[in-house]
């Protein structure tokens, strides 16, 4: 990895084109990469159905062994951070979706609390309560969404067509609630924009009855099947030491056998009213890390129900001034977003447009251990691991 | 700890203070590397969460380098940063945290500041041949390096 002339790419001297086969046939003997072990790099990607994206992964290879890697990222780069600096707190939230597009309701929560820490202010609890439930909806979204791409990349394609079903359910809601069903902007700097529709208590309780046999039914297909547990037990093994070294946050965390979660270690919007556990796996290989995200999303489905049951009466906006000028100053707050902790840092100047902001992507930094997770492996496995890492690259690049 | 720091550094550590729950400390570029190793080792700050840079160019020392560290055994966060004039670089903290390699690398991509002792440091997001820091307050929101554009895409302007 550290070696940069391994990955050095240089094409063979181009040779006139009639001049080709006769220069061949004077060489007198085949080709020496038959049959002998050189090693040998290989691309996969930018544009390769399992990397999820416009991901670029170099190979080093020893016949099917993966020797190591390197990412190169920065295809889907939009400079997120940039545009923030030229917009105001509020028109920039709307930007936040764009990262990880398939949770971008987590992106957004983490962005107005964020702001409302460094304008001093709090959401009522009745919107804490609404940020949950739609929240934590979107985390069993983005789980079904990777569990779908996930089989499908190992060879299994009817969980996609299970996952996709069920969470289309998730995304009625939120196109009822907020009429967008992907890049929702449902929350405010303050609160929340939109009251509940009506019947949307209804609609989160019939999902909640809907679901959980829903699970059980991928989880019937995958966990004791024979082929799922060769292609993911003892695959992409990270380490608890490796792990916490590479910054790793999230499920892939957890797997590992730390047992962290934000919602718990420093509860935000409503969490610490709600009774969780957090999963954890023992071997931190991609099998874990699938166990570790099911029992998530039956988790999420327990928080879901108690915030429904309790979700308080009250206004879901708090006073929020219509300039907004939060004073000068510094604010770090992260979530934990259904990748892992995803972080906002904003700096203040007293004016209405953040002076930076810097966004922690969980993504990100969780696709630096690739490398060490894939030495040693197959290149099928590398399909594994780029899967069970659940990168979104529109959040990886920014 | 920040007592114990500072009986250890002096005037090393400039500041150390909280601002909304949140501890900070401002200290001198000099002691930044000692100082990384100690919180990882002796103080448990055993995950690094973010590094990040902030550019001020109407001041002398025109960056912010900012290490957000945090503490599994402790529960507890805490930022470290320094300042530094434009040029001058910065002792990388690869070997004490594996994650520092690649958020460095943006450091570089976006500010152009180096990291000394990185293994590997070159642009992350930006491809490599592009011109011009775009974290930069003097880079404007729409500029590109046209050259780059032309030559690898094709066209006039990338808009």
């Amino acid at each position: 990895m550290t070696d940069r002339t391994m990955f050095d790419l240089k094409p063979t001297d181009p040779k006139p084109a009639d001049d080709k086969y006769l220069s061949h046939l004077e060489l007198g003997e085949p080709d020496k990469t038959f049959l002998d072990t050189n090693e040998l790099v290989i691309n996969m990607g930018p544009q390769h159905p399992a990397t999820h994206g416009v991901l670029r992964v170099i190979l080093k290879l020893d016949g099917e062994k993966v020797l190591g890697t390197e990412c190169v990222i920065g295809y889907l780069h939009r400079g997120v951070e940039k545009i923030a600096e030229n917009r105001t707190y509020t028109m920039f939230n709307p930007y936040v979706d764009r990262m990880d597009y398939v949770a971008a309701v987590s992106n957004g929560l983490g962005y107005c609390e964020a702001v409302e820490k460094l304008l001093n202010i709090e959401a009522p609890p009745r919107a804490k309560y609404i940020r949950v439930i739609l929240t934590e909806l979107n985390r069993l979204a983005s789980h079904q969404l990777w569990l779908g791409t996930h089989a499908l990349d190992i060879g299994a394609m009817t969980p996609l067509f299970y996952t996709f079903r069920d969470r289309e359910e998730i995304l009625k809601i939120f196109e009822k609630y907020c009429g967008a069903r992907l890049t929702t902007h449902a929350f405010r700097i303050g609160g929340c924009q939109y009251e509940t529709y009506e019947g949307f208590e209804r609609d989160v309780v019939k999902f909640l009855d809907f679901v959980p046999p829903k699970i059980d039914e991928y989880e019937e297909l995958l966990t004791t099947n024979r082929i799922w547990l060769e292609r993911t037990k003892n695959v992409g093994v990270i380490s608890r030491a490796d792990a916490i070294a590479l910054g790793v946050t999230g499920p892939v965390l957890r797997a590992s056998g730390v047992k962290w979660d934000l919602r718990k270690a420093q509860p935000y919007a409503a969490y610490s009213d709600f009774d969780f556990e957090v999963p954890i796996g023992a071997n931190g290989d991609t099998y874990d890390r699938y166990t570790v995200r099911m029992e998530e999303m039956r988790q999420s489905l327990r928080i879901i129900r108690q915030a429904v049951e309790k979700i308080p009466e009250g206004p879901i906006m708090a006073k929020v001034p219509k300039v907004m000028k939060p004073p000068v100053g510094e604010i770090y707050h992260s979530i934990e977003a259904p990748k892992g902790e995803l972080g906002y840092f904003i700096v203040s100047d007293g004016s209405t447009q953040p002076y930076r902001v810097r966004i922690r992507p969980p993504s990100f930094v969780n696709l630096q251990a690739l490398d060490i997770m894939v030495r040693g492996a197959l290149v099928a496995d590398v399909i594994a691991v780029i899967g069970t890492l659940d990168i979104v690259l529109g959040e990886v690049d920014r | 700890m920040i007592a114990k720091l500072k009986g250890q550094y002096g005037s090393g550590i400039c500041e150390a203070n909280t601002y909304l729950g949140q501890n900070y400390m401002v200290v001198d570029p000099s002691i930044v590397s000692d100082l990384l190793q100690i919180l990882r080792n002796r103080e448990q700050f055993d995950y690094c969460v973010d590094i990040t840079a902030v550019h001020y160019p109407e001041r002398e020392k025109q960056f912010d380098v900012l290490w957000i560290l945090y503490s599994f055994s402790k529960n507890e966060r805490i930022r470290v940063k320094i300042m530094i004039a434009d040029g001058e670089s910065v002792p990388s903290a690869v070997s004490v945290w594996a994650t520092a390699n690649w958020l460095e690398r943006e450091v570089y991509d976006m500010f152009g500041i180096r990291f000394d002792g990185h293994p590997d440091l070159k642009r992350i997001l930006l491809p490599d041949g592009w011109k011009g820091y775009p974290l930069r307050k003097d880079y404007g929101i729409i500029q590109q390096d046209q050259e780059w554009v032309k030559a690898n895409l094709g066209i006039e302007s990338g808009q």
